[in-house]
């Protein structure tokens, strides 16, 4: 809005446009999911489940794109413009790359990162015929396996996944609401996807025991080529502005047992004028008085 | 025999607490991260059974559900350690308040910068203008009630259906007011626009403000624009160009730009026009009453900036030194107040 040479005549223009102006805190991330000019019947299916895990925080492309994003980056980035959206999953197929899912987030309306991912098995939301949670739960998510912290590639392929299923970030949550798990596991370079849903049953203590249902879309992804952004490209993009870093209280320090100290600022006090009658340990209890002032009473020394 | 019954009871009781927590707790060869404020549990262990995970089958499905359920298992008993609250009363379901998200990711598009302030702002700001809080509503007479400043039915009535238009004293009386106060309208709404224009190119070259560029070797630079570089580029050592050696056919002064002159004067008989309005001015001047320097005027942008730097400076100060800072500030300028208003 600020660099707007078109002033919005109305307010709701005006409202579209201010969402789509760099903030502090910026909106939930939404994802564009693209059938390229050959996507089969398996790609196409995977580009509704994950619509359907992700809504309303994704747009579904209806038509065919012939697009290739590793060779020309321009009609992702037109289209990133269009709806706003800063993640992206492009299915297409091919003999030389069957069922093949190109993963990517931008940065400023271009490309940051994109990861090509082959789809070895699919276990559609159809396939599993149970009751699955409600649309736009916020998921949880667990990666396992070494690899994810090992290898470069795969941990960008983790961040951006962790970006794509994050969902809002909400300050509070309910505790019984949490019912959808996402779960990767990677094994000998193979990405396991699946989905479950999460029944908490009584255990004798507070913290309900977990049992399992599979639910979901479930994909079995080894990955192919990768375009990653650079270092210091990267870097600029995780910059925070600094008025989001949280205030530090001063004053207040920690320690290893957990106690909490404050520290407080006193200016210099007169010992002098400090008040002493009213405390009453101070005072001298009548045997004192008698011990100390056994010859000489002040009374009587004056009356004398 | 009633005492061995009682240690008999008393150990099932422990057997059973024990069987429940255990029924809750995994283990794990190596602790797992947790980042809470995105529900996000990420597992190091490298992932054991690898041969039952290599084979294909019902096997596979069950082994990963399993460490699936141990690795959620973890990851509720931390969320359920946290603070939790009934939201929406005593009935209200249990809600956990998650703390900030700790994994870092890329933005979405880069942080706002902030914008240059506008040549109103810069005004205001200079001569110590805030801003006035107006109220929504005012009292309209004619209508003795309520209405708004400014839009639908406003308190002066509709501008478009007025009726008179009285003529001002110095007018034209066969000048038709009513072109006129639309004439105006339009002129005030193009002379804004065109301000808010210049507001939004002023900001857009401070950001987007590239100062290098010209003196980046393109190939297609001409001899001047060579040499303006060459010559920048020679100044930009760390003595500003005085020990630096010549180039073998470079010219052994550099050309300056006055042409060997110091002070420039008009020629003699030049600009009849200019020579004669230079002269009226100064007659003017001259024999003006009011002097040239309105002596107030410049003490009070004087004092206004002094203040404004004392201010800045307070800022500054205050955020470095902190309270005992701010005592001594304070008494510094009640002192400097006092000798500094001038003697009118």
């Amino acid at each position: 809005l600020i660099y707007c040479y078109r002033k919005p005549k109305t307010k709701r223009a005006k409202r579209f446009l201010e969402k789509r102006e760099p903030k502090l805190k910026e909106n939930t991330k939404t994802a564009m999911l693209i059938r390229g000019g050959n996507a089969n019947l398996t790609v196409t299916e995977v580009l509704k489940d994950i619509y359907a895990v992700k809504k309303p925080f994704a747009v579904l492309y209806k038509k065919k794109n012939i697009t290739r994003p590793f060779e020309d980056q321009t009609s992702l980035e037109f289209f990133s413009k269009k709806s706003d959206c800063s993640l992206f999953l492009f299915g297409s197929h091919n003999k030389k790359r069957p069922n093949n899912l190109v993963i990517g987030r931008m940065f400023d309306y271009h490309v940051l990162d994109m990861i090509e991912l082959g789809v070895e098995k699919f276990v559609s939301l159809k396939d599993v015929k149970n009751s699955k949670c409600p649309e736009g739960t916020k998921p949880m998510l667990i990666f396992a396996g070494d690899m994810f912290d090992v290898n470069e590639e795969y941990r960008r392929l983790k961040s951006l996944l962790i970006d794509f299923f994050r969902g809002p970030s909400v300050p509070n949550i309910r505790l019984a609401g949490l019912e959808h798990v996402l779960h990767f596991t990677v094994v000998d370079g193979k990405i396991y996807m699946r989905s479950y849903k999460v029944l908490l049953k009584k255990s004798g203590c507070k913290i309900p025991r977990i049992e399992l249902e599979e639910i979901g879309p479930s994909l079995d992804l080894v990955m192919r080529r990768t375009h990653l952004a650079s270092d210091d490209l990267y870097k600029r993009s995780l910059k925070q502005p600094k008025a989001l870093k949280p205030k530090k209280k001063k004053n207040i320090s920690h320690d290893v047992f957990g106690t909490t100290y404050g520290r407080i600022h006193m200016q210099k006090q007169d010992l002098g004028k400090l008040q002493t009658r009213k405390v009453k340990g101070l005072k001298k209890r009548p045997a004192e008085k008698a011990a100390e002032g056994g010859g000489v009473s002040p009374k009587k020394a004056k009356s004398a | 025999m009633a005492a061995v019954r009682v240690e008999e009871v008393l150990a099932a009781a422990e057997e059973q607490e024990a069987e429940k927590r255990r029924s809750v707790t995994v283990e794990k060869e190596l602790e797992l991260e947790f980042d809470l404020g995105n529900l996000l549990a990420l597992d190091r262990n490298p992932p054991a059974a690898a041969s039952g995970l290599r084979g294909a089958g019902p096997r596979r499905e069950a082994l990963l559900r399993a460490l699936a359920r141990d690795n959620t298992q973890l990851l509720v008993a931390r969320l359920w350690e946290l603070p939790a609250e009934r939201a929406g009363g005593a009935g209200g379901p249990l809600v956990a308040r998650l703390p900030d998200p700790a994994f870092r990711l890329p933005r979405e598009k880069p942080p706002p910068r902030p914008r240059p302030p506008t040549r109103w702002e810069q005004f205001a700001r200079l001569k110590g203008i805030r801003r006035r809080k107006r109220t929504s509503l005012v009292w309209d007479e004619q209508a003795k009630e309520w209405r708004r400043r400014w839009g639908y039915r406003r308190a002066g009535g509709d501008p478009a259906r007025a009726w008179l238009a009285e003529v001002p004293e110095g007018a034209d009386p066969e000048e038709d007011q009513f072109a006129r106060l639309r004439r105006e309208k339009r002129e005030r709404v193009a002379r804004n626009e065109l301000n808010r224009l210049r507001n939004l190119a002023r900001a857009h070259r401070a950001g987007t403000a590239v100062p290098a560029a010209p003196l980046h070797p393109t190939g297609h630079q001409s001899r001047e624009e060579l040499s303006h570089v060459a010559r920048v580029a020679r100044v930009s050592t760390a003595s500003l160009g005085r020990f630096q050696p010549r180039l073998p056919k470079e010219p052994a002064e550099p050309p300056s730009r006055s042409g060997g002159r110091k002070r420039r004067f008009e020629p003699l008989l030049g600009n009849l026009a200019a020579e004669r309005s230079r002269q009226l001015e100064l007659l003017r001047d001259m024999g003006k009453k009011k002097p040239v320097l309105d002596i107030t005027r410049a003490v009070n942008k004087q004092l206004r900036q002094e203040e404004a730097e004392a201010a800045a400076a307070k800022g500054k100060k205050q955020s470095q030194r902190g309270k005992r800072g701010r005592r001594q500030q304070r008494v510094g300028r009640k002192s400097k107040k006092s000798g500094g208003r001038p003697q009118q």
